[in-house]
């Protein structure tokens, strides 16, 4: 049993052996992405993107399904081809795929997953090691999940799975790291805790994180750029620049509408009022009542404020 | 008379054949365990299956021409694997209508061999050797070689361990580490042929899954680590095997008329209680319904 007084402040991160990664050189950028046009059969997902990400920033990959946010990170990584353009990524890539459905009968602890991120492609059977050991308890702890590390992993919650997804990222100490909608089936809590957790990687380690969202609010408080993909089509740049009227309307070749309301961003893709739409969907989104959408997203801080 | 024959027949330590069979359970166990963890983790209990289809055509063509059945169980098995992999990867249902053509076939072909051997040559039995093995009849050579069979699986899995167990608990996951999945996938289909056909020389070809299956998926719902989950399916395997031959020996003298049972039946009866008995375990430990909610590790949410 730890006393209390004991206890670290703040959580040391990935701690000393990282520092390697605490250096970003903040010129030059961890992924640019320059023209990239993407054909699948039959048709063409991605067309003429185009945006970069700085060492130490949270990006967020913005777009409905079937925008094309998936095949954009696969060609990142390299497991698909590209049509036109070019595609600069420092390796190694950290990468945390979509939907990973972890079967609760799976003989994995969420240790051995994090082992797996640290040497899962070499050749051999793994030797217990005190310094593997050390390195995957410091992973689990870097992600807030030591106390899960013996647990199968099968059989945490999703947000928990999240978290040991993302430290079998780190393991190899990316440069870049590439979340697929890791957001997705999350409740609020988990959903404020793994977007905490991802701006604190992205800060203390210097490490680039993409991560591919259908929906931006959560991230509105963290995102430092954003990349909007809608018609195969990408615009990029911050927050502001980007969740615009005309600039979204520009990309998805008619008229959107973009309502600000207690904080929280409404992207209306439907035609339906016209010109005058806009006023139609932030009076609509109003009456359906101020307490409801904070039910949704309350603002930073007022998690602990009802204890 | 020592003390355990009340329970077992005299003279089973002391028979050649029983101490072979014991050798050679004990090999093919060493095997099972991880080859059949890997197999229930991947879902691919099906293919096993077909692969034993598959290999009883080779080991009943191999015994037609008088050669060892194992030499035909490796033989079609490992280029059955192979095939498979490579003609019906990419959609599931593609993957088993080919399976499950091509395994009709082979019993076709199995059924025609077998009809041969047993016309042609005075050797009797033929079909029950093949298709429910032999164990008390194995031939020394045909040790050697199960043993060269065996440590090729072991081998084989025990190099490709990690990236195999990637790609097992997520392909995605496991190809954005540069594995080569397909490759990989390969890999473990070829050793699944050759545990089958290590499989089917004990029990046989058409029963040699349950070794493999059985055991794994038991030790699957007892164990959290992967390496505990191979030792202990391996184990499973280990006494249920000498357990089978302990019993069919001791049949012989179960009925008046005096003939022994086979030993696939004793095994493949093992497996399945050793299974029931491991969800019975699982399930009074955590409930049948609660399972994904409370973690194996008790206690430890309440250590925050």
């Amino acid at each position: 049993m730890v006393p209390i007084t004991s206890l670290p402040g703040p959580r040391p991160g990935l701690g000393a052996g990282s520092a390697g990664l605490r250096a970003p050189e903040l010129s030059e950028p961890a992924l640019s992405v320059e023209g990239l046009t993407v054909r699948l059969p039959g048709r063409e997902v991605l067309r003429d993107v185009s945006f970069s990400v700085a060492p130490g920033e949270l990006t967020g990959l913005i777009g409905s399904n079937g925008a094309g946010k998936t095949t954009l990170l696969r060609a990142v990584l390299g497991l698909q081809g590209l049509a036109a353009g070019r595609v600069a990524a420092k390796r190694p890539i950290g990468y945390v795929p979509q939907k990973v459905l972890l079967d609760p009968d799976l003989p994995v602890r969420a240790r051995d997953l994090v082992g797996l991120g640290l040497e899962g492609t070499r050749l051999g059977l793994p030797w217990p090691s005190r310094a593997r050991r050390a390195r995957v308890d410091e992973l689990l702890g870097s992600v807030e999940a030591s106390s899960l590390a013996e647990a199968r992993v099968g059989t945490l919650s999703g947000g928990e799975q999240q978290k040991i997804l993302i430290a079998h990222a780190l393991a190899r100490r990316p440069k870049l790291l590439l979340l697929d909608e890791p957001l997705a089936n999350l409740d609020l809590k988990a959903t404020q805790e793994v977007v905490a957790l991802l701006s604190r990687i992205a800060k203390t380690h210097g490490v680039a994180v993409l991560l591919s969202t259908h929906d931006i609010n959560p991230l509105l408080a963290v995102m430092d750029r954003v990349v909007y993909l809608a018609g195969g089509r990408a615009a990029s740049g911050t927050t502001d620049e980007v969740v615009q009227t005309d600039v979204l309307s520009a990309l998805y070749g008619h008229h959107v509408c973009v309502v600000r309301l207690h904080g929280r961003v409404l992207v209306s893709t439907t035609d339906e009022h016209g010109e005058q739409g806009c006023d139609v969907a932030a009076d609509a989104w109003e009456g359906a009542g101020p307490t409801t959408v904070r039910a949704v997203v309350p603002a930073p801080g007022d998690e602990g404020s009802s204890s | 008379m020592n003390w355990y024959h009340a329970l077992l027949a005299p003279g089973l330590f002391a028979n050649p054949s029983v101490q072979e069979a014991a050798v050679v359970g004990a090999l093919v166990a060493a095997v099972c365990g991880p080859v059949g963890m890997f197999t229930v983790m991947r879902s691919q209990s099906f293919a096993g299956h077909a692969l034993a289809d598959i290999a009883s055509t080779g080991g009943s063509g191999a015994l037609l021409l008088g050669l060892s059945p194992l030499l035909g169980f490796v033989v079609f098995g490992v280029t059955a694997s192979g095939t498979m992999e490579m003609v019906g990867t990419h959609r599931r249902q593609g993957r088993d209508l080919v399976t499950g053509i091509v395994l009709g076939a082979s019993l076709g072909l199995s059924a025609l061999f077998l009809y041969l051997t047993a016309t042609s040559q005075t050797t009797t039995g033929a079909a029950v050797t093949i298709l429910f093995g032999s164990i008390f009849a194995v031939t020394s050579s045909t040790v050697w070689f199960a043993v060269g069979v065996g440590g090729a699986a072991l081998v084989l899995l025990g190099l490709l361990y990690r990236p195999l167990l990637v790609s097992s608990v997520n392909p995605e996951l496991a190809a954005a580490q540069g594995i080569p999945v397909r490759l990989v996938g390969l890999a473990h289909m070829v050793a699944l042929a050759l545990a089958v056909a290590l499989s089917a020389l004990t029990i046989g070809a058409i029963l040699s899954t349950a070794l493999l299956i059985g055991p794994a998926a038991a030790a699957l719902y007892l164990t959290r680590s992967p390496g505990r989950a191979m030792v202990m399916a391996s184990g499973v395997s280990l006494v249920v095997t000498w357990i089978g031959v302990a019993l069919a020996y001791d049949s012989y003298d179960w009925l008046p008329s005096h003939q022994g049972w086979p030993v696939s039946f004793f095994v493949v009866l093992l497996v399945l209680a050793t299974y029931a008995l491991a969800r019975v375990a699982v399930w009074r430990r955590v409930g049948p319904r609660r399972r994904k909610a409370v973690p194996a590790g008790a206690g430890w949410r309440g250590e925050r």
